[in-house]
């Protein structure tokens, strides 16, 4: 060779169609999504397989919203973890002190649950089976990135410990610190919050009957959801420091903090299982794509737990690319382009932006003890109560079946 | 795959052809208009051939084992797609220049596409027989539009499908495409096309008619600016494509 032009023709390495790094539930429901339409798809994650099961990595519980388990049905996952699901029947919302509450009761929209709540760990356990039966996704753990370089019609990935992979897009679903969307040179906005979320499991006396309570505490909400058996998760938030001494705490003292705060609504009650924190932050990508790369789940952004759409948010991003992916692939077109990263872009910033905006107001306002604003929410809870329009504008909410739905949560197939 | 194409042409033609593809290939590039308007062509092209073989549409490879000949091919734009969709595709074009851009793509994408710089005429004679002929964009830029629709006939098996693709000869095209496209929206160098060698449906069909096809369906293709996308309608004013098979014989 004369030229001292890089080759256009770079090194034979191994082929994937998409390369998702991150084996979360975002990265393993979107692998899922693409795979089952017959999509080329390599996970890569930094954990061992082993640990992402374990019970003490990830003790959280999700809220699955109705249209995210339509989303979980049409990708043929839900088979493989409805034995440990609650279905969610009725919403109470309270505010600590005043009597007044707002309850959405599902019958309201029809016959089906608002949605499902999941052990964490369950969902995982289920996507990752459902995975087994596909031939099309690879599973690389652990695997870290070394480095990614774009050239004409792909990207280069070095996998430590798997050598090289070339595929026509790179996912980053690698969380809320992603490494890849920092590579990738894109800032985020937001700010911390001054609570921490103390989440564990506990055991109850009294059937929880499938409601799911929130209690606006003066130190931030405090939620009761309950899961299969008559077990719920709490997910309580508490400034830093208190959150810190109230995870200090024995069994004995801790458990009479909960009971404090439950009131005895669901009789006597006792922590079972390990205790988890994390601390609160609402974060969005200034942009959800790059050269060859688009951010999902966490990567692109992070909310308030507040209304409990942090994943379902996640699996929008999920049935959003999957929808354009596919459909881009069934043309024979490069789903790597821009034209669709764009696309996806524009469809699922937007959206994120308005439900963390909300959910950041929300909180802003339900943590807020000064009396006019206790008085003015108090009453704009029983005035939404009243009304069935708004009410109803809150539940649909809730289900996550409002805004431009791509097909998979509208209970359609890809 | 990679090697066999470098054997072929040297290092610096190599650059230049790079060079070209990246031109070619850039989605906000001089080739845009083509981007933004191949999703609905290629979607037309794929349903018809679901319905004509009876394929599955879910599958993404929906044209495993058909012989395609892309007319026109230029770099590749419609070639690559059709060979992702599962299509043996043998991609020709009168310019060099052209087949080598498509060729250095091709092998950046890991394609495999028989490139070949010669017309449809030659290809005939040659004796190579396909199921399907794509002629996109290429009847309003031949001179004898009779001559080339009857070496496109020769080169189909019989029950294949030829789809064309061109712009109708109305006021309205030449307001749009001429004038709208070429100076107004400059998304086209000037000078891409001579309206007065536009063929209305009727004028196409007369002459794959007398090439020994049946014309079976005439479809519209109509720009949304407000959504920057094409839609296939009724409209066939401007851009529009025609289907056509070839007897059982």
């Amino acid at each position: 060779m004369t030229s001292n032009q890089p080759s256009p023709f770079p090194a034979p390495c191994p082929r994937t169609d998409v390369l998702i790094v991150g084996g979360g539930l975002a990265g393993l429901s979107l692998a899922v999504a693409l795979g089952r339409a017959g999509i080329d798809v390599t996970v890569a994650e930094r954990a061992s397989l082993d640990a992402t099961v374990d019970p003490g990595f990830d003790g959280r519980v999700t809220a699955i919203a109705y249209a995210s388990w339509r989303l979980l049905e049409g990708i043929g996952a839900w088979q493989h973890m409805e034995a440990h699901a609650q279905p969610i029947l009725d919403i109470r919302v309270t505010d600590g002190a005043a009597a007044v509450f707002l309850n959405f009761d599902h019958r309201a929209l029809g016959n089906e649950p608002f949605g499902y709540l999941l052990e964490n760990r369950h969902i995982r356990l289920g996507l990752l089976r459902t995975i087994q039966d596909l031939g099309t996704v690879h599973l690389q753990y652990p695997a870290t990135v070394d480095g990614m370089e774009a050239h004409p019609g792909g990207v280069t990935a070095r996998l430590g410990g798997h050598g090289a992979l070339r595929a026509a897009l790179v996912v980053a679903a690698d969380g809320r610190k992603s490494p890849l969307r920092e590579a990738a040179g894109i800032k985020v906005l937001g700010h911390d919050y001054a609570e921490t979320g103390i989440v564990t499991t506990i055991e109850h006396e009294k059937d929880h009957l499938g409601i799911a309570h929130e209690r606006f505490l003066p130190a931030g909400p405090f939620a009761v959801l309950p899961i299969a058996g008559r077990r719920s998760s709490l997910v309580w938030s508490e400034k830093h420091h208190v959150a810190k001494a109230i995870l200090a705490l024995d069994d004995d003292a801790f458990n009479a903090e909960i009971s404090k705060r439950m009131e005895g609504f669901l009789g006597t009650v006792h922590a079972v299982g390990p205790r988890f924190s994390y601390p609160y932050a609402v974060h969005v990508a200034e942009r959800f794509c790059a050269d060859r790369l688009a951010l999902v789940g966490d990567a692109a952004h992070g909310i308030h737990p507040i209304a409990g759409q942090g994943l379902n948010l996640g699996w929008r991003d999920v049935a959003a690319l999957a929808e354009l992916l596919v459909d881009t692939a069934r043309l024979g077109l490069d789903i790597g382009s821009p034209l669709v990263l764009e696309r996806y872009d524009r469809w699922r910033r937007i959206d994120t932006l308005t439900l963390a905006t909300v959910t950041d107001s929300l909180n802003a306002l339900f943590t807020n003890d000064v009396a006019p604003v206790r008085l003015l929410r108090d009453a704009g809870l029983a005035v939404v109560n009243r009304i069935d329009p708004l009410k109803r504008f809150f539940m649909q909410h809730a289900r996550g079946t409002v805004g431009t739905l791509p097909r998979l949560l509208k209970g359609e197939a890809l | 795959m990679a090697d066999s194409n470098q054997s072929s042409i040297d290092a610096d033609e190599v650059a230049r052809f790079e060079a070209m593809a990246e031109s070619w290939w850039d989605t906000a590039g001089p080739f845009k208009p083509l981007h933004r308007f191949n999703p609905a062509r290629l979607r037309f092209v794929r349903d018809r051939a679901i319905a004509h073989w009876g394929r599955d549409p879910a599958t993404l490879k929906p044209l495993d084992g058909l012989a395609v000949v892309d007319i026109g091919c230029g770099g590749g734009l419609i070639s690559e797609p059709l060979a992702r969709m599962g299509a043996a595709v043998t991609g020709i074009d009168p310019s060099e220049k052209n087949i080598g851009t498509a060729r250095v793509h091709a092998a950046q994408s890991g394609l495999d596409i028989d490139y070949r710089a010669m017309t449809a005429e030659d290809l005939a004679a040659s004796g190579s027989r396909f199921d399907m002929v794509m002629n996109l964009e290429v009847v309003e830029h031949v001179a004898d539009v009779d001559g080339f629709l009857a070496a496109s006939g020769v080169l189909l098996k019989p029950g294949g499908l030829m789809i064309c693709a061109t712009l109708n000869r109305t006021l309205k095209s030449l307001a749009m495409a001429k004038v709208g496209a070429e100076y107004v929206l400059r998304w086209l160098p000037r000078g891409t096309h001579d309206w007065k060698r536009f063929l209305t449906p009727a004028e196409l069909s007369g002459s794959i008619r007398r090439a020994g096809l049946s014309v079976i369906a005439l479809q519209g293709v109509s720009y949304k600016p407000l959504k920057d996308e094409w839609v296939l309608s009724g409209d066939t004013g401007v851009n529009y494509m025609v289907v056509a098979v070839k007897p059982a014989s």
